[in-house]
């Protein structure tokens, strides 16, 4: 069982919403997924069009939670405006918290984060920031009032999995008991099995679910791989070594001596 | 008055902000709305008053990762 600000969930797969071919393959993923968690966001509404209210609607029906966030947002300022906003249109506390301090790789800002951070805790907000394996920036960040950590596997949207598997597991140890969610550049189910044999508690995909050629069968897989991963994690990894060890017993083996 | 919504300028009648949104066709609509960078409430909108030049966003739910 997975918690986050004392919410309990059964699904460590959380999903984003953006980037579906349609409305109904969007729904149809989120069920495959059996994710209960879905990242939503705000945008510019034309009083004409109103994409936001169908939108909306579709997302009540699915009866999932909403983690709304702050993407776009490039200073503390846009980013704090944004989480009231959300606060008031999405009626949570969750906020995943975004400041991206440069657009090729779109990596957080974490000295504009850690203040952001800091200033929505003491506001009453539940922030999941998006951040680096930085560990001194996890420091930072669990000292500002956060209560999960949102660790990047590798630049949004990416797909290149876990880039730096030494720095995500020295803040895996380092930070035992803080739920880790790896949010951002998963491409392929085994990465997210690799992410919870690794022992984070959950990950977010978007784009590799919503841009696969079939996002539904995609969202079931990386639903199997995260299933995988997690009871591989409880069931204890051996450790990897350099040199082979005879799996079948030597004792008694015929034909020497 | 002419203010900016959504980046577009735009002639507002109404100074309140909540008859404001109304007249821009928002009506019911779930929004929620800044004014200069500043977060207004949706129970502040009728006590808020727009003036000339005044940059106002309005946003809704949309798609996010």
């Amino acid at each position: 069982m997975l918690e986050l600000y004392d919410t309990a969930l059964s699904s460590r797969l959380l999903l984003g919403t953006a980037r579906y071919p349609s409305p109904a393959v969007l729904t149809a993923a989120v069920r495959a997924a059996r994710a209960q968690v879905v990242t939503v966001s705000l945008r510019r509404e034309s009083a004409g069009e109103r994409a936001g209210q169908g939108f909306w609607s579709l997302v009540r029906e699915l009866g999932v939670r909403v983690l709304p966030n702050t993407a776009g947002c490039h200073s503390v300022k846009e980013a704090v405006t944004t989480a009231h906003m959300a606060r008031e249109v999405f009626a949570t506390p969750w906020i995943k918290l975004e400041v991206i301090g440069e657009d090729d790789t779109l990596q957080p800002d974490v000295f504009g984060l850690t203040e952001a951070a800091g200033i929505l805790c003491a506001e009453g907000f539940q922030v999941f920031p998006y951040t680096t394996e930085d560990l001194v920036v996890a420091e930072r960040l669990l000292e500002a009032g956060c209560r999960v950590l949102m660790p990047w596997g590798a630049p949004i949207g990416s797909g290149r999995g876990l880039n730096n598997l030494y720095g995500l597991r020295a803040l895996r140890a380092h930070f035992p008991a803080v739920p880790l969610i790896i949010d951002a550049g998963l491409g392929v189910p085994s990465h997210a099995a690799q992410a919870l044999e690794l022992g984070f508690d959950a990950v977010l995909i978007n784009t590799a679910v919503a841009q696969a050629r079939d996002p539904v069968q995609m969202a079931a897989a990386f639903a199997q791989a995260v299933e995988a991963g997690a009871a591989a994690c409880a069931a204890g990894p051996i450790e990897a070594r350099d040199l082979a060890s005879p799996s079948t017993p030597v004792i008694g083996t015929a034909f020497r001596g | 008055m002419r203010i900016q919504v959504n980046g577009s300028w735009r002639e507002v009648p109404s100074a309140a902000l909540a008859a404001a949104l109304n007249d821009l066709g928002y009506g019911d609509a779930l929004v929620t709305t800044a004014l200069n960078g500043e977060f207004v409430a949706s129970e502040a909108r009728v006590r808020t008053l727009l003036a000339d030049g005044d940059r106002l966003e309005i946003l809704a739910p949309m798609q996010g990762g």
